[in-house]
């Protein structure tokens, strides 16, 4: 049999089911129903092919064109970081039981995966201190655009508001999601870096569904998350919590706090960044919200042996089954990388998670404090942070900043003047633990040298510039 | 046994009482449709509701359905013993399986309701 589609065997079968000769005018007359001013009647303008051999030599100088943190010292962060993934994650996932699987239509055929699912359910209630979770959303953006509607659908009111320092592309999916729903939203303005509760008091009222918060913020700062929460509440709306998973090794759980929904991207628990994606949505609540829930859960139960099972669970409010009135579009779940999760936080234990999350605090204080005794950067808040900081460039050139670092061979961080106008003068830098002394020291170095060269001051003073150069 | 009730053809029944007030519940003939029931939704006591707006929901190991206001008006009391005993709604439908009380805003609305041979003629062509 052949693998290939089209063999002169397969077309002279083709026409001679649709009665055809296959003669030299036959495929002509294949397409005499299109307009000739719409036919092309000249070659497609593509190279000749390539054989497997200059095809992948081709390919590899391609990619070779991508900046990566393969490449280049990676310092971006605003929702998706760098940080460490353990072969032993790569290496499990890649068995063939896991990574060529697709849920079969009848899910409890495959008690391996939804006995992962569930393993992840656990893992993602006890990180967030929730009572529930899903199996898992698209991405961190989508959970917290769920989370909204779930919030929507449980008060229900026709008001939402998000948090300024909330991810800015959370909230215009969140937008997104709610354009055609006659859902108004309000943003609540964080000038100080944080959102202030007594900010926030001023824009929730008895309309509002939830309040989407995030922790740490946008700016990688520490929100007083209880004390907004508790404002919230005293509205009678929800609280949605996005967090970074990772902090949650130090940092207060948000089911501790007073969230009522938490999401999460998952990227950073065990997956590459990988140009973007596919990234891993977490979406986690309170038991009394499981009938709101997005997506699809596995269930734990006994077999009619009374063996421990798994199920899927509450599909009767799946889309499939419920149509129009489901919980959402969704039906489906990010498996592979749910269980890529899974594995990480294992290996990692509670301990290792905190030592990662120590490790980030400790090297991101120690970038601040070195990015800042330089000459060219200063402080743009002033907020306890985690792993990632907001400095301010006098010179008010970020992005060509960003591009000189870049040819030095640091991914420096992510300007923020495209979401804060406000904030034109300032750059995102996120650390993680995989960033060493040197690397810190580096780019500091980097960016004092450059803030010598092309500071119109110094301009053309060789002197004092050869003596930055000798620091290094 | 049910003369002085009304139907919707959402299978909802409905039921006059003295004082102004009217009782709701779920049909036998929907309770039995749904097989197993497994989880209730009620609202909250307060609630204004439209005729054919949907104030709970109920949902079996097959389906989850909505349940539709036969008439406008006020929530005034929910049987918040029902989900904890959803076997109530198939052992006494009309009685001890009701589900809430309205006050009605305006009585003319039952007219537009089906009585019990409408409602039985109704389910005998809905299940053709």
């Amino acid at each position: 049999m052949s693998y290939l589609p089209h063999t002169a065997d397969d077309v002279r079968r083709m026409f001679e089911t649709i009665r055809l000769s296959g003669g030299p005018g036959d495929m002509e007359s294949l397409f005499s129903g299109i307009p000739s001013e719409c036919r092309l009647k000249r070659p497609l303008k593509i190279p000749v092919a390539l054989d497997e051999m200059e095809l992948e030599s081709h390919i590899r100088e391609l990619a070779g064109r991508n900046s990566s943190p393969a490449s280049a010292v990676c310092f971006l962060g605003g929702g998706a970081y760098d940080h460490f993934v353990p072969a032993v994650v790569d290496q499990l996932a890649a068995r063939g039981e896991f990574f060529t699987s697709y849920t079969p239509y009848q899910a409890e055929a495959s008690q391996g995966n939804l006995q992962v699912y569930f393993e992840y359910q656990s893992l993602m209630t006890t990180l967030t201190g929730m009572e529930v979770s899903n199996m898992s959303l698209y991405d961190g953006a989508s959970a917290a655009a769920e989370a909204v509607l779930m919030a929507l659908s449980v008060t229900p009111r026709k008001k939402v508001v998000l948090s300024a320092s909330a991810h800015p592309e959370y909230r215009q999916v969140v937008e997104t999601y709610l354009a055609n729903l006659g859902v108004e939203t309000v943003i609540a303005a964080c000038p100080s870096g944080v959102l202030q509760p007594q900010d926030l008091v001023q824009v929730v009222d008895d309309q509002t569904a939830c309040v989407l918060l995030q922790q740490p913020n946008f700016f990688g700062c520490i929100e007083q998350l209880s004390a907004l929460t508790k404002v919230a509440h005293a509205a009678g709306a929800l609280a949605v919590v996005a967090v970074d998973p990772v902090s949650l090794g130090l940092l207060k759980r948000p089911g501790d706090c007073g969230a009522d929904i938490v999401v999460a991207e998952g990227q950073g628990l065990g997956n590459h960044l990988a140009y973007g994606g596919p990234y891993l949505g977490i979406l986690a609540c309170r038991e009394s919200f499981v009938r709101r829930m997005p997506g699809r859960l596995t269930g734990q139960t006994l077999d009619r042996r009374g063996n421990r099972c798994w199920v899927l669970t509450l599909q009767t409010r799946e889309q499939h089954i419920r149509r129009e009135k489901a919980t959402s579009n969704v039906c489906t779940n990010q498996g592979l990388l749910a269980l890529r999760s899974s594995i990480h936080l294992a290996v990692l234990g509670p301990q290792g998670l905190r030592e990662v999350a120590e490790s980030c605090l400790a090297k991101a204080s120690y970038a601040h404090r070195r990015l800042l005794d330089g000459q060219r950067l200063s402080a743009r808040f002033d907020q306890p942070f985690f792993k990632e900081f907001v400095v301010r460039d006098p010179q008010s050139r970020p992005n060509e900043l960003v591009a000189e670092l870049l040819s030095a061979g640091y991914l420096a961080g992510v300007p923020l003047g495209r979401w804060y106008p406000e904030l034109d003068d300032c750059l995102l830098v996120a650390v993680t633990e995989r960033r060493t002394r040197a690397e810190i020291d580096g780019l500091a170095l980097a960016i004092n040298s450059l803030f010598v060269s092309s500071s119109p001051s110094h301009h053309n003073n060789h002197a004092k510039h050869s003596v930055h150069q000798s620091a290094f | 046994m049910a003369g002085d009730m009304k139907f919707a053809k959402t299978h909802e029944w409905i039921r006059y009482e003295p004082a102004g007030i009217a009782t709701v519940g779920i049909s036998s003939y929907a309770v039995e449709a749904l097989t197993d029931l497994v989880f209730m939704q009620l609202p909250a006591v307060g609630r204004k509701v439209k005729a054919g707006e949907s104030f709970g929901e109920i949902e079996s190991v097959k389906a989850v359905s909505d349940l539709y206001a036969p008439v406008s008006g006020e929530i005034v009391e929910v049987n918040a013993a029902l989900p904890n005993q959803l076997e109530t709604l198939g052992k006494d439908p009309y009685g001890e399986g009701w589900v809430v009380r309205i006050r009605p805003d305006n009585p003319a609305e039952l007219a537009v309701l089906l009585d019990q041979s409408a409602y039985d003629s109704h389910i005998s062509s809905q299940s053709h």
